[in-house]
């Protein structure tokens, strides 16, 4: 990744005379284009089913807006004002239009735009996620390498079964049980929400938000009691999500390297004498990456979603709680426009991938 | 006995039901040998068995409430998993939940698959623009993270179990049509399917009779893989009350009614939980060594 501007990438099948290495950047916008086409029908798709289910929904907005004492008059009026009486093509193009406007709607419950109350909750449930990634990547990529190095020893089945256990605890009653055991009795982290309840109204008179995300924020304040105790706050639920993300993450890596350390290239790297571990970690590693980069985005925006349930539990004050808060009362605005912002957070990442195999993988761009 | 099992394992079978159970042996053998396979084999077929029995097997009744026993520990005497805020026996509670998870599972499982059949088969066998559509429409639910549709839509539809499954269904259907487009584009120029329109056999009757018997492996791998997937989603819409509403005992809103008693009571979240993960576990694990023994790509090993 480091070396884009190698001119001859040291990758298989160049040895043909007349192989000119297309301009990486050339052939991605070209492709891009093609991207943001697709891009933008799934986009459209996801705009179309949340619309069905806004307009299908038994609450009827006009009366949870003006109550149930309201006139025909005020009634008529408010239908008016909301464009309920067009016709639902055309309430379906301004739907459309505000979207793509960043307007995604009133909250029933607290009158705010949608779009300004998700801002507000969003960084917190990134900064859960983003963490979470971290950890994943961190302890699944060395886990699967170790497990296909030595496939079917102990350690191999131990991996795999961390994965599998993985795959099959429902993540709010991991959170649960993690609180019990580090908070409840062992009394090794901070509770729910993102700081003790003291530096709760401290961190809102003296540090200046610019992220949104706590542990940046008390950083760049250089307030580092409150970004400790920030870290014990968060460092559970991360590693919980962290969990997950591993137990995915090392089951691809896995089958990854097993089908790269088949290859001949790495036979000709052991026989040459190169060392096991430049083998493994070098050659091997750099076809592995390619895969890799859409397991981890795609695990990434598992997380964004495993954080809803993992949120009401541990109190975070994120995306997930937002929607499942709004659900308890039929606030389906917010529920939408929370549905909306996820579902666009899993389309970027899934482009994003895309475009990063493609920049990593040059048989990907022919 | 063993002349069954010779029968099943003549290499030269006479008829086409000798051949396909000779088959099924061979896999049963392969399978038998993974052991973690089997351990998932008997979680499940543990949990088909005692949601069967559930109302005979049962030692007190779950759903009446018996105050004077409230919040009794495991291990007390006629609780082995003690009981909830209600006082109702928490083993009889997850014995009758097995029956809901069951029945959960079952549901989505002749749904969704089914459906997403249908869509892959027919987008891939007739190509084109019908492919276009099928495949951009599932694209689009492929896009949703399935847990927030699923919430969004027992939201709009009201809480309750038929909503629930309704709402898993409809989140679950994309990846099997996926798989059954795939394995569709490789046998529809096939020989055999050729011969077949040649005889004058109808697309119906080509996708029905010819092209899906040939997903089902796939497909049953998969189910067995996503039915554990189910069970977290179920369980966690029951956790936020929107599944199963109480007093039924479901697996999720037992844990969601345990929270409140977490630091002193930890039993009455900690059983249901353990109960989910379980038999989710069992799923995944026999999903696992299914495909090492059904998968096509694994039979060269």
């Amino acid at each position: 990744m480091g070396r884009r501007s190698d001119p001859a990438p040291r990758l298989p099948m160049t040895d043909t005379a007349d192989f000119t290495p297309p301009s990486r950047l050339g052939v991605i916008f070209r492709q891009s284009a093609g991207v943001l086409i697709s891009l933008a029908f799934t986009f459209l798709g996801l705009l179309l089913v949340t619309f069905i289910i806004a307009r299908v929904v038994p609450i009827d907005p006009v009366l949870s807006i003006l109550g149930d004492r309201a006139t025909e008059a005020q009634i008529a009026a408010e239908r008016t004002r909301l464009g309920l009486d067009k016709p639902m093509v055309e309430q379906f193009g301004i739907y459309i239009w505000q979207a793509i406007h960043g307007d995604l709607g009133v909250s029933i419950r607290t009158k705010q735009p949608v779009i300004s109350e998700i801002a507000q909750y969003f960084p917190a449930t990134l900064e859960l996620a983003t963490l979470g990634t971290i950890f994943g990547v961190l302890l699944g990529v060395p886990a699967g390498v170790l497990a296909a190095t030595k496939p079917g020893s102990w350690a191999d089945q131990i991996v795999r079964l961390i994965g599998l256990m993985g795959y099959s605890m429902p993540v709010f009653w991991l959170g649960l049980m993690g609180l019990l055991l580090f908070y409840g009795i062992l009394d090794w982290v901070g509770g729910p929400g993102r700081l003790d309840a003291a530096y709760d109204m401290m961190f809102q008179f003296e540090v200046t938000p610019h992220t949104g995300m706590i542990l940046i924020d008390t950083a760049l304040a250089g307030r580092w009691d409150m970004f400790a105790n920030a870290i014990s706050h968060i460092i559970l639920p991360a590693s919980l999500l962290g969990y997950l993300s591993m137990a995915y993450i090392s089951r691809m890596t896995r089958s990854f390297m097993m089908n790269e350390l088949g290859q001949e290239y790495i036979t000709t790297a052991r026989v040459k004498g190169m060392p096991e571990r430049r083998v493994i970690w070098v050659h091997a590693m750099k076809n592995v990456m390619v895969p890799l980069i859409t397991v981890v985005a795609l695990s990434y925006a598992y997380l964004l979603e495993g954080a809803v349930l993992t949120e009401t539990i541990f109190g975070w004050p994120g995306l997930g709680s937002y929607i499942t808060d709004a659900l308890l009362v039929g606030d389906m605005p917010s529920v939408l426009g929370g549905t909306i912002v996820v579902g666009v957070c899993y389309i970027g990442l899934n482009m994003v991938s895309d475009l990063l195999y493609k920049l990593v993988d040059p048989r990907a761009r022919a | 006995m063993t002349t069954l099992v010779d029968w099943l394992r003549d290499p030269s079978p006479t008829s086409r039901r000798q051949a396909r159970l000779g088959q099924s042996y061979l896999a049963w053998l392969r399978l038998k040998r993974n052991h973690l396979a089997m351990i998932g084999l008997a979680i499940v077929a543990l949990l088909v068995i005692v949601a069967a029995l559930a109302p005979w097997i049962t030692p007190h009744d779950p759903i009446t409430q018996n105050l004077r026993e409230r919040l009794q520990p495991p291990l007390t005497a006629g609780h082995i998993l003690g009981t909830d805020d209600f006082g109702r026996d928490i083993l009889s509670r997850l014995i009758m939940g097995s029956r809901i998870t069951l029945f959960i599972i079952a549901l989505v499982a002749v749904t969704a698959p089914v459906f997403g059949l249908l869509v892959g088969t027919v987008a891939g066998y007739f190509g084109g623009w019908t492919d276009e559509i099928l495949m951009r429409i599932t694209d689009i639910f492929l896009a949703f993270p399935k847990l927030i549709l699923a919430l969004a839509l027992v939201a709009v539809l009201g809480p309750g179990m038929e909503n629930a499954v309704l709402a898993i269904a409809i989140t679950s259907w994309p990846p099997y049509a996926r798989v059954a487009r795939a394995e569709t584009l490789t046998v529809r120029n096939s020989d055999y399917i050729a011969a077949v329109r040649l005889q004058g056999a109808s697309a119906a009757r080509i996708i029905w009779g010819h092209i899906m018997p040939m997903c089902i492996p796939s497909v049953i791998i998969r189910v067995t893989l996503d039915m554990a997937g189910v069970i977290l989603i179920a369980a966690g819409l029951g956790f936020l009350g929107l599944g199963v509403q109480p007093p039924m005992p479901e697996w999720g809103a037992m844990i969601s009614a345990g929270r409140k008693y977490l630091f002193e009571q930890w039993w009455v979240a900690t059983m249901p939980g353990m109960a989910i993960f379980i038999v989710s576990l069992g799923f995944n694990l026999l999903g696992d060594g299914l495909r090492d023994v059904l998968d096509p790509r694994n039979s060269g090993k």
